[in-house]
C-alpha cells in the first residue's frame, strides 16, 4: 500500500520538493548515528535551499562521526492544509522520519517576518512550542542566523541560540549533547553546560525587568549564564570548512546556481544595514582557494552559472585575480559567471563588459536616497556623478534598462529628499535620450522605494520609524511627480515593515503575540499570497501590545535595549558616533580609507582585519 | 542524434518534466560529457525527452535524445557515467544510435493500480470488466482550451484487470499515446465517474513499454 505522504503528492504544487533525494543528499545508517538534528530552514524548500549558510552546516554537522543531519523546510499551503487534514506531521526529507523523532532541531533565522513560520513549524512536527513544555533531551531545539543578534521577540520557543558564524561552534554543541544523551543529561544540566560556550545565549537563564514606562529596566543573568554573550567568527577562512559538494535539487530553486562566498564583512559602513555592522570584521579569502572550490563546485554540481557572493563583491582585493581565472574556465566549460553587487568604479566597469560576453544581465543601482546630503546621512557613498556616468555607459554600450532601489523614511529625511528621487531618475532618463545606441526598444527604468526599518547593531537602531500614513504619503508625493512612460514606480507595502520593524527590535512581550498571530493562522507572511496584517493587528489587540512602542516611539541612547547582552564586536560607543556623525550630515570614510575604530577588530585573536 | 532509454521510479516520478531536462544536462555535465547547445539568441543544452511524463507517474520506457561534442565516447560508457551522475530514481537503460523517427510511436502499454483501503469489493473486477467492454466512455478532459470530453474507449487498444492483492486491482492496458494521447489517468478518472462505488482510494500509473503502430516495441 501506497504510503500516507506519497498519496498526498500528487494533489500539491511542486511535489518534488518534498520528497529530498537531490544528487549529493547525505543518507547514514541510523544505527551508525547517536545525535540525529533535524536542520530546518522557516521557509519554503525554494527559499532554503538557496542559502548558503544553511549549506556550509548541513556539511559541517554530516562530517561529524556519528551525527546525521537532515533538512526541513516549510510546507506550502496546500500541503500544509494536506497534512493537518491526514494527520501527518512534519518529516526530514532525508529519512522522511518526523521530526518530533528527532534529538535536536535546529532553526536557522535570516528574516524576522518567518518568525510564525518557525511557530508552525514546529506545530506541524507537533512539538510543544514553549521552551519550558520541551522537559527532556529529545527535542532541544536552537537556532542561528542573522535574526538571533536580538533574540528577544523568540525567547520563549527557542531553548538557546547560536551566535554568529556556525562552523566551530556547532561541532561544540553538537559534541556537547553527544556527551549529554550518552550520560543522560537533564535538558537543565545541558543547557547549563551549553551555556558556558562562547557564543551560546540560553535566554531562560536570564531574567528581564521592564520600568513603567515599558522601557526595559534590568536583564540579570542567572546559572552562572555571562553577562554579555560574544558572537563567534571565523578568522581563517582559506582553512575553514566549505562544502563543494552541494546538493543539486532536482526542482528550481530561487539561486538555482553554485554560489562562492569571496569574503566577509563589510568595509563600508551604511549607516542603516545591519549585515554591514553585524558581520565585521573583513576576513578574506584568498583567489587560489575560490578558484579551486569554484572549479570543484561546478565540477561536482554540473551547475551552468556560479555567482561570486558578499556584501560588497567589488571591494573584494582579489576580485581582478579571481575574475581573470575564472573567466576562461567559463568560457570553455559554458558556465555564466554572475558578480553582483558590483560599484560603479572603472574597475566594475570593465569587468562588465567582460561578462557581456557571457551572459548580459541587468543594470541595477542602490542609491537608498534621492539626494546627496540624504545619501551622506546614512553613509552610502555613491554619487550621482558615479551613477550618471556609469548609466551613460552602459547605454551606449546597449543596455536600456535599469533598477534603482530606495528607502523612505531614512532619519532626516525631508520632501526635499523625496522628490530628490524623481529628479535623479529624470536625469537617467536624460542620459538615455543622449547615450543610447539603439532607442527602437525604449528605456525601461524600474523605481522601488522600501521603508525603512531600523535594526539592531546599526547606528540607526535607536531611530523612530515613520508612521504607516507619512510612508505612504511620501510614496503618493513620488509618484506624483513621475511623468515618464519610462518609469515603473513599486512601493513596498507598509504593513509588512511595520511588523518587521517589531520584530527585529522587539523584547520578550513579542513573543506571545506571535504566537496569537500564528494561532490565528498567521503564517508564510514573507509570501503576498499568504501575509494577512489582520492577524497580527488581532494579535496584537489580545496580548495588549502597542507595536508603535517598538517602531515609531524610538529607543532613547540612554535606554536599556533588548539586544544589549549581545555583542557582535561593534561597540555602543562606535554606533552613537555614528549616528551622532549621520545628524552632522557627515560621511565616514570606507575602513580601507582608514579605521575608524569599530570595535570588530577585538574579535580577531590570530590575524589582522582584512579592511 | 544518438538516444537513451531510461526508467524513473521512487521518489523521481515527482520530478516534473521541465527540471527533468535541466537534472539531464547537470547530469551530462558531472559525467564530463559535453552537450552541443542549439543555435539561437538563448543556446540551450540539445537535449529532449520524447514523450513528457506526468508528475507521479513511474515509468521504465523514457526516451531522450541528446548530442555530444568533444571527444567520442562509447554507448556503454555513457550509460555508466551517466548513471554515476543521476539521482536515485533515475536511471539509464540502454544508450544508442539510430533511433527510430519519434512519430512512429504510437502505443503504450501502462498499468494503473487501484488501491482499497477496505479491501476490493467482491465482484468488482468483473463489473469493470463489463464496464470496458461498452462501445463508448466519455471523461472529460482537461486541457488549454478548458474542459472537453473525450471518449476512451477509441483509445484503448486491450485491457487486462486482474485482482493483484485483497487491497489492489491493477487494470493493465495498451493504449494510444501520440495521435490521439490518452492519458493513463483518465482510465481511473473513468471509474471514479461512472462507477462511484469503486472509486479507489488511491490511484497511481506506470508506463511499461511503448510500441509502434505494428505493437513492435519502439526504440
Amino acid at each position: 500500500m501506497t504510503n500516507l505522504l506519497q498519496r498526498l503528492l500528487p494533489a500539491v504544487q511542486k511535489p518534488a520538493r518534498y520528497t529530498g533525494g537531490e544528487f549529493n543528499e547525505i543518507k547514514k545508517d541510523p544505527c551508525d548515528v547517536r545525535v540525529r538534528v533535524a536542520f530546518c530552514f522557516p521557509d519554503t524548500y525554494e527559499i532554503g535551499m538557496s542559502n548558503v549558510g544553511m549549506r556550509i552546516l548541513y556539511g559541517v554537522m554530516n562530517e561529524m562521526d556519528g551525527v546525521w543531519c537532515e533538512r526541513v523546510f516549510a510546507p506550502w499551503g496546500d500541503m500544509e492544509q494536506a497534512m493537518r487534514e491526514n494527520d501527518l506531521p512534519l518529516w526530514a526529507l532525508e529519512s522522511q522520519d518526523p521530526v518530533k523523532d528527532f534529538d535536536m532541531i535546529a532553526f536557522t533565522i535570516g528574516y524576522e517576518m518567518c518568525y510564525t513560520n518557525i511557530l508552525n513549524m514546529l506545530s506541524l512536527a507537533k512539538v510543544p512550542l514553549h521552551s519550558k513544555d520541551r522537559s527532556g533531551l529529545k527535542n532541544i531545539v536552537f537556532a542561528g542566523g542573522v535574526c538571533a543578534f536580538n533574540p528577544e521577540p523568540l525567547a520563549d520557543f527557542i531553548d538557546f541560540f547560536s551566535l554568529g558564524e556556525g562552523e566551530e561552534i556547532t561541532p561544540e554543541i553538537l559534541s556537547l549533547y553527544d556527551r549529554a544523551k550518552a550520560e543522560g543529561w537533564t535538558k537543565e544540566r545541558f543547557l547549563e553546560a551549553v551555556s558556558k560556550i562562547p557564543g551560546i545565549y540560553v535566554p531562560s537563564f536570564y531574567e528581564h525587568t521592564y520600568n513603567e514606562d515599558g522601557t526595559l529596566e534590568a536583564v540579570t543573568p542567572k546559572k552562572g549564564a555571562p553577562e554579555v554573550v560574544t558572537k563567534r567568527i571565523i578568522e581563517d577562512l582559506d582553512n575553514a570548512y566549505y562544502p563543494t559538494k552541494m546538493i543539486v535539487p532536482s526542482t528550481e530553486i530561487v539561486h538555482d546556481r553554485a554560489n562562492l562566498e569571496v569574503f566577509r564583512g563589510c568595509i563600508r559602513g551604511c549607516r542603516f544595514c545591519q549585515a554591514g555592522f553585524s558581520c565585521r570584521p573583513v576576513r578574506k579569502k584568498s583567489a587560489e582557494v575560490l578558484y579551486r572550490q569554484a572549479v570543484e563546485t561546478l565540477e561536482d554540481s554540473g551547475h551552468n552559472e556560479i555567482t561570486l557572493s558578499s556584501l560588497s563583491t567589488s571591494d573584494y582585493r582579489e576580485l581582478k585575480r579571481l575574475t581573470d581565472a575564472m573567466i576562461p574556465y567559463c568560457e570553455d566549460n559554458r558556465v555564466s559567471l554572475s558578480v553582483p553587487s558590483l560599484r560603479a568604479d572603472n574597475f566594475s566597469r570593465e569587468l562588465m563588459q567582460k561578462l557581456q560576453t557571457l551572459r548580459k544581465s541587468g543594470l541595477t543601482f542602490a542609491p537608498e536616497a534621492g539626494t546627496q546630503r540624504l545619501r551622506d546621512v546614512i553613509n552610502k557613498n555613491l554619487t550621482e556623478e558615479e551613477i550618471l556616468t556609469t548609466c551613460a555607459n552602459a547605454f551606449s554600450g546597449g543596455w536600456n534598462n535599469v533598477k534603482l532601489y530606495f528607502m523612505l523614511g531614512l532619519p532626516t529625511e525631508t520632501d526635499e529628499d523625496v522628490l530628490g528621487i524623481a529628479e535623479l531618475v529624470y536625469k537617467i532618463i536624460q542620459s538615455w535620450k543622449e547615450n543610447a545606441s539603439n532607442k527602437k526598444r525604449g528605456l525601461r527604468v524600474h523605481v522601488a522605494t522600501a521603508y525603512f526599518v531600523p535594526k539592531p547593531h546599526t547606528p540607526f537602531q535607536w531611530e523612530k520609524q515613520i508612521t504607516t500614513e507619512e510612508y505612504l504619503r511620501r510614496c503618493r508625493l513620488l509618484k506624483s511627480h513621475f511623468y515618464s512612460k519610462s518609469i515603473e514606480y513599486n512601493y513596498h507595502t507598509p504593513d509588512l515593515s511595520r511588523l518587521e520593524a517589531v520584530m527585529a527590535r522587539g523584547d520578550r512581550r513579542i513573543g506571545p503575540v506571535i504566537e496569537e498571530a500564528a494561532r490565528r493562522g498567521a503564517r508564510l507572511d514573507g509570501w503576498d499570497e499568504y501575509f494577512n496584517y489582520q492577524h497580527w493587528l488581532d494579535a496584537f489587540e489580545a496580548c495588549g501590545v502597542d507595536a508603535d512602542f517598538y517602531t515609531v516611539r524610538g529607543y532613547g541612547e540612554d535606554e536599556l535595549l533588548p539586544w544589549d547582552m549581545i555583542d557582535v564586536g561593534v561597540t555602543k560607543t562606535f554606533l552613537l558616533r555614528e549616528r551622532k556623525q549621520a545628524y552632522g550630515e557627515s560621511v565616514t570614510p570606507d575602513c580601507r580609507h582608514g579605521c575608524s575604530g569599530c570595535g570588530a577588530n577585538k574579535l580577531l585573536k590570530e590575524v589582522r582585519c582584512d579592511a | 542524434m544518438p538516444r537513451l532509454l531510461f526508467e524513473k521510479k521512487g521518489s523521481a516520478v515527482w520530478i516534473s518534466h521541465l527540471d527533468l531536462m535541466r537534472l539531464f544536462q547537470r547530469a551530462f555535465k558531472r559525467a564530463g560529457l559535453l552537450l552541443t547547445h542549439t543555435q539561437g539568441f538563448n543556446p540551450r543544452p540539445s537535449v529532449s525527452i520524447a514523450l513528457p511524463l506526468s508528475v507521479g507517474v513511474e515509468s521504465s520506457c523514457e526516451l531522450l535524445d541528446f548530442d555530444l561534442c568533444g571527444d567520442p565516447v562509447s554507448d556503454a560508457e555513457i550509460r555508466d557515467r551517466l548513471n554515476d551522475a543521476l539521482v536515485d530514481g533515475v536511471r539509464v537503460l540502454e544508450v544508442y544510435d539510430n533511433g527510430r523517427k519519434l512519430r512512429d510511436l504510437s502505443l503504450l502499454r501502462c498499468a494503473v493500480s487501484l488501491e482499497y483501503d477496505a479491501g476490493v469489493l467482491e465482484g468488482a473486477v468483473e463489473r469493470l470488466k463489463g464496464f470496458f467492454a461498452a462501445d463508448s466512455i466519455v471523461v472529460p478532459k482537461r486541457t488549454k482550451n478548458g474542459v472537453q470530453d473525450q471518449d476512451i474507449i477509441p483509445m484503448i487498444r486491450q485491457i487486462m484487470i486482474t485482482l493483484k492483492d485483497e487491497n489492489t486491482i491493477q487494470i493493465e492496458a495498451l493504449v494510444c499515446c501520440q495521435n490521439p494521447t490518452l492519458n493513463p489517468m483518465q482510465i481511473s478518472a473513468a471509474i471514479d465517474l461512472h462507477l462511484p462505488d469503486l472509486k479507489a482510494d488511491f490511484a497511481s500509473c506506470r508506463r511499461i513499454e511503448i510500441y509502434d503502430s505494428q505493437e513492435m516495441i519502439f526504440r
